[in-house]
């Protein structure tokens, strides 16, 4: 078995067929689906818990504050003691809520992001399922999120709630379409759907270079109809605590509450990855032409490195847009997508058709 | 095509100013500096109230155990929760007349808001606000003081 953590191809399908040699292959592939699920429930646990810790330290640094810093050096066991306080919470049942799909949501809304989690590759050979329509997939399934946040809006039987949902609901109809169109731009320029060779024709450069300023203007509108998808940001009427309480989870407590927040922020990884596969080159390290020591140099750090630097600068920049930009309304929300986005991004698409057409990008 | 161009100055001025707003938490993200939390119970020993800290009232006395408080009792008057009890006695003074002075400033610190009322209405400039704030006690008879030194006068000249 060799391991090397350049390419995880060879120890996957050592693993692989090791398996396949121990048992019979109905068997191999649950086993084999077991640990990936395992592997993505401690990933999910730790991202999260991060996720929440990273994201109040630097709303807390933009405002001139500390942050959390008393459990823990700096803090760092802060999420982890929060999380033990969830778990131990009172499961508090609503008495005119929907019970079933009450207890449902929080289970599609988290069963969204682990769909879409499946399809992203973290590093060469490291990346749960590769089909080749891979961005179709992940745009189809990080839309079934809204579906339980409406049922839990409904279920709630709670006006605030409602009002919640249905606003995450018109937002995320409207904003589907710049993903779609945005990440479409650059399957124009890479010619697949598939993640696996997205990140390899990046190998002698980025898309987001490739393809001159249609690209970074595509980037641009992804992060920011992403933003929007995930709730977030100066986009989070669906939540709008000063309006809603909390919106869609206003009734929920506990676990399942926990539930809603972890796909908060698992949403804003998953969005964060495909920004950073899409755009900007996923695993692939930072090439210059003809620079030969610096590309070795670029080369020697691991790709998975190179994965969570480029996911983890792209969260932040979403970090940046939250705790700078004030919430909007609702026709302004509305504006934003089908007067600005929309018309940009279809003239964006046919503008990079055309480079493409005339083989204008490198 | 003037709302054509209008539309397009739009997007630009639109992304200038979100710009500007990062630019703004961006600088505050990459200055540790401007930080301005205390670290409170870390800090105790160096940590200075501000000038503007509206703390616990007190009465300075000077290096003669002498105050300015008349007695006239406007700091009674003004507090709006009765706070403040002024107990004044009438002595004779050299001169023979008979005036009226403080035995007893008493402040309530229980009941006080710290809304200043009494700082700002003295004529004679009598009480201030001090730095302490750091109150709990383990009984309560300890938070009402009389803020007047025992054996303490009036300076000459104020009445």
């Amino acid at each position: 078995m060799t391991f090397s953590i350049y390419d995880f191809t060879p120890f996957i399908q050592s693993i692989d067929k090791l398996l396949y040699d121990l048992m019979p292959p109905f068997w191999a592939i649950l086993v084999e689906m077991t640990i990936i699920g395992l592997a993505f429930l401690i990933f999910y646990a730790l991202v999260g818990l991060f996720l929440v810790y990273a994201e109040r330290k630097v709303c807390a640094f933009m405002q001139n504050r500390v942050g959390p810093n008393r459990v823990g050096l700096y803090g760092i066991f802060q999420t982890i003691a929060d999380f033990i306080k969830l778990l131990m919470k009172e499961l508090i049942m609503i008495k005119n809520s929907d019970k079933l799909l009450f207890n449902l949501a929080p289970f599609i809304v988290i069963i969204a992001s682990f769909m879409a989690i499946a399809a992203i590759p973290f590093a060469k050979g490291l990346h749960a399922i590769d089909f080749d329509i891979g961005i179709m997939y992940v745009i189809a399934v990080s839309s079934l999120g809204v579906v339980g946040i409406l049922l839990a809006g409904w279920s709630s039987n709670n006006k605030y709630s409602l009002v919640g949902a249905m606003r995450s609901g018109a937002q995320i109809i409207s904003y589907e379409l710049s993903v779609g169109l945005s990440l479409l731009t650059i399957i124009i320029l890479a010619g697949t759907m598939q993640f696996s060779q997205i990140v390899d024709g990046q190998a002698n450069g980025w898309f987001i270079f490739k393809g001159h300023i249609p690209a970074f203007i595509a980037f641009v509108l992804f992060l920011i109809a992403s933003t929007a998808e995930t709730n977030r940001g100066p986009f989070d009427l669906a939540e709008a605590e000063s309006e809603l309480t909390a919106g869609f989870h206003t009734e929920y407590s506990g676990i399942k509450f926990a539930f809603f927040f972890l796909a908060e922020y698992m949403n804003m990884f998953i969005v964060a990855s495909i920004a950073a596969t899409v755009f900007l080159g996923g695993w692939m390290p930072f090439h210059v032409g003809g620079w030969a020591g610096f590309n070795d140099i670029m080369d020697w750090i691991p790709p998975f490195v190179w994965y969570i630097g480029k996911t983890g600068f792209v969260i932040f920049l979403m970090m940046w847009f939250k705790w700078t930009f004030p919430r909007l309304r609702i026709d302004q929300l509305l504006t934003l997508e089908w007067k600005y986005l929309l018309p940009i991004n279809l003239v964006n698409i046919l503008i990079m058709a055309f480079i493409v057409l005339m083989g204008w990008h490198f | 095509m003037n709302s054509f161009f209008k539309y397009f100055s739009e997007i630009f001025t639109g992304v200038r100013s979100l710009l500007v707003g990062m630019t703004v938490t961006g600088k505050y993200f990459f200055s540790p500096g401007a930080i301005v939390t205390e670290q409170y119970p870390e800090n105790r020993k160096t940590l200075k109230m501000f000038d503007r800290f509206k703390g616990e009232i007190i009465m300075p006395h000077d290096a003669n155990n002498q105050h300015r408080c008349t007695g006239c009792g406007i700091c009674e008057t003004n507090c709006p929760n009765g706070s403040i009890e002024v107990i004044p006695v009438r002595v004779d003074s050299p001169e023979g007349k008979k005036v009226r002075i403080i035995d007893k400033h008493i402040y309530h610190l229980s009941m006080c808001t710290f809304c200043g009322l009494c700082v700002k209405t003295c004529p004679s400039d009598a009480l201030a606000f001090g730095q302490e704030f750091e109150h709990a006690v383990f009984d309560r008879a300890k938070l009402t003081k009389v803020l007047n030194n025992p054996g303490s006068s009036i300076i000459k000249g104020i009445e």
